[in-house]
């Protein structure tokens, strides 16, 4: 049905064709993903991110009428359930030595309100 | 005491039991070992020579007191993916440059109970998001077998320190291919496990569908007696599966005769190098005269796991690094503005370029809009690979093939183009989205450079699965050839 030579074959045509995200696409998408991106990067990203577009567009042959979405490999998994007790000890103060800024065990960010 | 390193972890684990030398004597010589390649190869992130030392002492107690269990006083390395508490934990990422974990992975707590000794933290690609080492903030690792080369990602550097023999065996990860990939680039044995039998608790992560740890080893033998002492149910992992861990080493030497196995037609494709190709069937041809018997198999939908894979892996991955704020661990930016700006400057400062890459893909892919033809569509075609693989396991017991499509590739030559780079795990992909154990076993040599012969199994056959590659070891010696340098 498919070969490899197919899912090749994108990678030398989409170096002619227009890229597929606008500079202004790059911008929102490292917005949503709270990425501070430079001017020098933008370009970088606008390219490859286009070719990966493009790349993976590959999967719109593929007939999937009537396939249900597989979001885990393993058939019959369920999520487990645990008795509802307090397993956990209070270990706070470990896992704070880690952060960049603490003060009476909270954690200190820039202020947001006003 | 000088050629100790030459030792198979198996071997090591014996001669240890029977006080042939000591852990002190060979976590001694080891260490040199890592020290004096570590400017040549960078395959550690951290080196633990206090801690190591402290360890092999007190396996020295137990083995005197007979108290010890199946790898007391064995030195080992970690992939830095896996949480180690007091010892710095950065993922190859700045991110986490000065991270240091509170707690041990389920991992390096039953390896450390089972009584390995751990000698450092090996090197990876930033997040475990690479084919050949090359993304990671501490630098390449390089190839022992030729240092202009990579060794593989992202396990590199667990992988060049095992075939460089610095340590007998190492842990790893593997999403697309990270295992068993170096494994095949570096001349060694990699085991990746069935998703969900050995615990993620304590190891980062980074496609939660996708991602199971593994093991690194010389041979076969080896990766029998790792994973038996790290696979079982963990209840702080919640895609562990509780059924019960055989002992792989028992099962190593069942008869091969009567053996189907498949060829996976589509691997055998024009992009697959003559020569690796001519190695990989010389290896079939090993197993007919063990009495194996061979077809060739059709995967119809496998050539699209690697486009189905760069949505699907990317995704979680945008979730996942979300953790990633500056707020609770890892880099912050300097005078933050607001919290916005905290958020943006320290993950873009924090993550490296193709981290950067990853997290933007996954989140294009799951936005509105296009959520349904990018994220949905590659779980659909996931589900046609995954029945492909089904299908074949009715008329087959074990799939064959190449690991890569070539063999190790020179630094930098694949880092200008992603796709290049990604096709890199075209032929590894394919078990990680239908959650099935492989091995990559070295198979020959192509111009002096290892390839490797991949072995694919059904769910939890990974006793089955060891023991045909334990097989093609018996019949051949690539597993035990040592790169020049580091004989």
């Amino acid at each position: 049905m498919y070969d490899f030579a197919q899912v090749f074959s994108f990678h030398p045509r989409i170096l002619s064709t227009p890229m597929s995200l606008t500079r202004e696409q790059i911008a929102s998408i490292a917005a949503l993903a709270r990425l501070e991106l430079t001017a020098a990067e933008i370009p970088v990203y606008q390219e490859t991110l286009s070719r990966i577009v493009d790349f993976i567009g590959a999967l719109e042959r593929a007939p999937t009428q009537s396939v249900a979405p597989m979001a885990h490999p393993l058939p019959g998994l369920s999520q487990r359930l645990r008795p509802d007790v307090v397993t956990e000890v209070d270990r706070h103060e470990g896992y704070q030595s880690n952060a960049p800024q603490v003060a009476a065990g909270l954690y200190l960010v820039p202020k947001v309100i006003e | 005491m000088s050629d100790l390193h030459t030792g198979t972890l198996t071997q090591l684990a014996a001669s240890l039991r029977a006080k042939k030398f000591s852990s002190v004597e060979l976590v001694t010589g080891l260490l040199a070992r890592v020290e004096r390649a570590q400017g040549a190869l960078n395959a550690f992130i951290s080196v633990t020579r206090e801690q190591a030392l402290a360890a092999a002492a007190a396996a020295d107690r137990a083995l005197a007191t007979g108290s010890g269990g199946a790898l007391t006083g064995v030195p080992i390395a970690h992939k830095d993916i896996f949480c180690t508490q007091g010892v710095r934990t950065t993922c190859g990422s700045r991110m986490l440059e000065n991270f240091v974990s509170p707690y041990d992975a389920t991992v390096v707590a039953k390896l450390k109970g089972a009584g390995a000794v751990m000698l450092g933290k090996t090197n990876m690609d930033e997040f475990a998001m690479g084919s050949s080492n090359e993304t990671s903030y501490f630098g390449p690792v390089r190839n022992p077998w030729d240092p202009k080369l990579v060794p593989g990602g992202s396990s590199g550097g667990s992988a060049a320190a095992v075939a460089a023999r610095l340590v007998p065996g190492a842990t790893a990860t593997d999403t697309g291919g990270s295992i068993r990939q170096p494994a095949a680039l570096c001349g060694i044995t990699g085991l990746k496990p069935t998703y969900g039998r050995v615990s993620r608790y304590g190891m980062i992560a980074f496609a939660s569908s996708l991602d199971q740890a593994g093991v690194l080893t010389a041979g076969a033998a080896d990766a029998a007696l790792m994973l038996r002492e790290m696979a079982g149910f963990d209840a702080n992992d919640s895609t562990s599966v509780d059924t019960p861990v055989p002992d792989y080493v028992a099962a190593l030497e069942q008869p091969l005769a009567g053996l189907k196995i498949g060829l996976l037609q589509e691997f055998f494709d024009k992009g697959l190098d003559p020569e690796n190709e001519r190695r990989v069937r010389e290896a079939l041809k090993v197993y007919e005269q063990l009495g194996a018997k061979l077809t060739v198999v059709s995967l119809p939908n496998l050539p699209l796991s690697v486009p189905v894979y760069y949505v699907v892996a990317p995704a979680e991955c945008s979730s996942n690094l979300a953790r990633f704020d500056g707020v609770r661990f890892g880099h912050r930016c300097e005078n933050p503005h607001d919290l916005t700006d905290l958020y943006r400057r320290s993950r873009g400062e924090g993550f490296g370029a193709e981290v950067k890459r990853r997290i933007m893909t996954g989140t294009y892919v799951l936005s509105a809009g296009y959520y349904d033809a990018y994220y949905l569509k590659a779980q659909r075609v996931r589900q046609l690979i995954s029945a492909d693989f089904t299908r074949a396991f009715q008329d087959v017991d074990v799939l064959m093939g190449p690991t890569t499509p070539t063999p190790a590739f020179a630094i930098g030559a694949k880092t200008a183009d992603p796709i290049t780079m990604y096709l890199n795990d075209i032929y590894t992909i394919g078990a990680n989205l239908a959650g099935l154990p492989a091995v990559s076993v070295p198979c020959g040599f192509v111009q002096d450079l290892p390839v490797g012969l991949q072995i694919v199994g059904p769910h939890f056959s990974e006793a089955r699965v060891l023991a045909v590659a334990h097989a093609l070891q018996r019949a051949t010696d690539w597993h035990t050839r040592i790169p020049a340098g580091f004989a």
